[in-house]
């Protein structure tokens, strides 16, 4: 199956090893990934920051970029999300019913990570090797926008050498919420504390997630504590077959 | 753009629908309140488990759920006929229909019902729809006192305080706040009343069995009222609203429009949703129906006051007028992980919670209430507990760009408006976003050890609380053109 990569923009910019490891990644399972060079961003931080008439052209754009392909993965429950659940509603509000329904065709061919590597590959053991004590964090729009469920969890449970530590009050947001953590910083800060905290209770090496956003707020938050606890995107750990940390 | 001109939303001046101070710096206070963050984090975190426990029982709980969702869309698609219908099965009844555009004449005319009377006090049933008009104040200035008759409404009335939950309007108080206020303010209290629960009970008893055996007139408010038959319904946990409902001579209801439901078959759907939903109990304690008047039994005169105050303006935005669903359970504030660290008061309105940041701004227009679409990261629990599946996190977006249109039109772009722009245009195409992510990794400078610990506004919001990793040396869009036999596609 040829695969097109969606990096998402954050991945591309700020998180290179992400979105590498998902190419090395499905690489490894057998498939032949594109990089369509076209791609920018998915336009998310603009629809939910109320800039529609902006967030339009963005739309239009990914979906110009991502149309050629059978199948579109990102290392992102967030991005996924828009995609499938906001595109149509920006197109069909600028009043463009030929773009609303390209991206819903568009929405039914993009997956998240873990739900492609699970529904459309059907596989559980990715043959990763990662011997350390990981938490993992399940993003809000993995969960609730997604549903992916325990599917990450699963991946995760089939690497050899894991130690995996359950999270406590795991499904609590992390308190990103792209610009609410700059709009809102106080409120995001005292939710930012209270995940961190459970994160340090566990005891693991790594907290991981399907997301580079939310890991970007949480593994900022550790770093001002001075935390040892090292941020790794899902994509990193199920890539991993050497045993070191990435 | 899809709200009709001319539709009247709630008016300024009046009521308590609109707070003092946008809620960034409103939440900002109340985040340094740690009694408050204990109080509220101890709360909820108790209510969560319990509704939990409720809804898992039910095999059927996301039917429900459809359903409660479906009977409120089609009954606000022909909500004048729905009320028009409860109006004449009141009326025949022997009851009578008053019609209030607004909170001002909502005011004035239960004030003046109040007065035809010749009463001085009345008795009231906790109720949403009086808060939001600040009926007991309209009353006040009438020099008419409104004794709060329900537990909790009765210790923010007696502490001079607001409301800062739907259901449990004294959340942010515990026990021992709540008998300093009882001793400090309930008359002829005993002095050595203790903070055990048990006791604090039976001095609001005390005090609250002399209003009820004297007052002559009740205000209430409604959870719904069955069209078919002009049956108005209040549900409690307490049996202080059936006192009032029941012994009082003059009964007088503020109900919001949106609270009517066609059928008795109706209301049989939101009668088992909402106990689950809010206290987590598969039924309440008490459901008291009345229908008009019945001679020789309960009131004998009984006023309905239906109240628009906006409503009608929020069901003229099809993307937000599930908001009018709302059956005021308060799962939503109850899950919220910002509501549960700033409490209600932050939102300024009597409507906390997600479900008041998307019903407040439309009650009042956006540009009142504009803060609040923001006060949420569209985590999504609300959507999941939401009896009636109200989509709040699909219509906090839609309102942010309501309000970035509203503010926009025909005024110089703000620098949030100008960086989104900039971003836009960066992000227009892969050349531009090259040289964007060249630009970025200029912010390597700021970084001491990979890190990046501090930088100018608006970005210190950032890092006032957390690091930010310095941009890599590499973008990935690099890394993949290094890579043999790969190059762009």
């Amino acid at each position: 199956m040829r695969v097109a990569l969606f990096a998402t923009c954050l991945a591309d910019a700020m998180f290179p090893h992400a979105a590498q490891a998902t190419v090395t990644l499905l690489e490894r399972l057998g498939h032949d990934v594109a990089f369509p060079a076209g791609q920018t961003c998915c336009g998310q931080m603009h629809i939910n920051t109320g800039y529609r008439r902006q967030a339009r052209n963005l739309v239009r754009h990914h979906t110009d970029v991502f149309e050629p392909y059978d199948a579109i993965v990102a290392p992102s429950g967030s991005c996924v999300g828009s995609v499938r659940h906001q595109h149509t509603t920006i197109a069909r509000d600028a009043g463009d019913e030929r773009l609303a329904a390209r991206t819903a065709q568009l929405a039914t061919r993009t997956w998240e990570l873990s739900e492609f590597l699970i529904d459309v590959l059907g596989v559980e053991d990715v043959g990763a090797f990662f011997p350390h004590r990981v938490t993992y964090h399940p993003t809000c729009h993995s969960l609730r926008m997604l549903r992916v469920g325990d599917k990450p969890l699963r991946l995760l449970r089939a690497v050899r050498g894991i130690d995996l530590v359950e999270l406590p009050a795991a499904e609590q947001c992390c308190g990103f919420g792209g610009t609410f953590a700059l709009k809102n910083a106080d409120t995001s800060a005292a939710m930012l504390a209270d995940k961190t905290g459970h994160i340090l209770a566990t005891g693991a090496d790594v907290v991981t997630a399907g997301d580079a956003s939310c890991l970007m707020h949480i593994g900022g938050g550790l770093s001002r504590l001075e935390s040892e606890v090292r941020p790794l995107h899902l994509a990193q750990i199920l890539a991993a077959t050497d045993g070191s940390r990435p | 753009m899809t709200t009709f001109l001319g539709m009247p939303h709630a008016p300024r001046g009046v009521g308590q629908l609109r707070g003092d101070e946008p809620f960034p710096a409103a939440a900002h206070k109340a985040l340094a309140d740690q009694q408050l963050r204990r109080n509220l984090g101890h709360a909820t975190a108790t209510i969560r488990g319990k509704r939990a426990r409720a809804v898992a029982e039910l095999a059927d709980w996301e039917q429900l759920r459809e359903a409660g969702e479906a009977i409120k869309a089609a009954t606000m698609a022909r909500l004048d006929e729905h009320l028009v219908a409860l109006e004449a099965a009141v009326t025949a009844r022997g009851g009578h229909v008053h019609w209030a555009r607004d909170a001002v004449e909502a005011n004035r005319i239960v004030t003046d019902l109040v007065r035809a009377t010749g009463a001085t006090e009345v008795v009231k049933v906790k109720s949403m729809a009086t808060q939001e008009i600040g009926l007991n104040e309209a009353l006040e200035s009438a020099g008419i006192t409104a004794v709060e008759t329900d537990l909790a409404e009765l210790i923010v009335q007696l502490g001079h305080d607001r409301p800062s939950h739907i259901l449990v309007p004294a959340i942010h108080r515990n026990r021992t706040e709540i008998r300093d206020i009882f001793l400090r303010h309930m008359p002829g209290v005993d002095p050595g009343l203790t903070d055990e629960p048990r006791r604090l009970a039976m001095a609001a008893r005390a005090h609250l069995r002399a209003k009820f055996l004297t007052a002559k007139v009740a205000v209430s408010g409604a959870n719904f009222a069955v069209a078919e038959t002009g049956t108005v319904t209040v549900v409690e946990s307490e049996g202080n609203g059936r006192m009032c409902l029941t012994l009082p001579d003059t009964l007088i209801t503020v109900m919001g429009i949106e609270k009517v439901v066609p059928t008795w078959t109706d209301l049989e759907v939101f009668l088992q949703l909402l106990p689950r939903s809010s206290t987590g109990e598969r039924m309440n304690p008490y459901t008291s129906t009345w229908t008009g008047v019945t001679p020789g039994d309960g009131p004998q005169e009984f006023h309905l006051v239906l109240l628009d105050n906006g409503r009608t303006a929020v069901l003229a935005d099809p993307a937000g007028r599930s908001a009018l669903h709302c059956i005021r359970c308060s799962a939503c504030l109850n899950v919220c992980p910002v509501y549960e660290r700033t409490g209600g008061h932050a939102y300024g309105s009597v409507y906390p919670g997600p479900i008041g940041a998307i019903l407040s701004p439309q009650l009042t227009g956006i540009e009142d209430n504009s803060s609040l679409p923001y006060a949420s990261s569209l985590c999504g629990a609300c959507y999941d507990v939401c009896p009636v599946r109200i989509d709040i996190p699909s219509i906090l977006v839609h309102l942010r760009g309501e309000h970035v249109e509203a503010r926009t039109r025909g005024r110089l772009p703000s620098a949030e408006a100008l960086a989104m722009a900039m971003a836009a245009w960066a992000m227009g195409g892969p050349r531009r976003f090259r040289f964007a992510e060249r630009l970025l990794r200029l912010g390597r400078v700021f970084a001491r050890s990979g890190r990046i610990r501090s930088l100018p506004p608006p970005l210190s919001a950032w890092t006032a609380a957390r690091d930010l990793p310095a941009p890599p040396a590499q973008t990935f869009r690099q890394w993949w053109r290094t890579r043999p036999g790969d190059g762009p596609r």
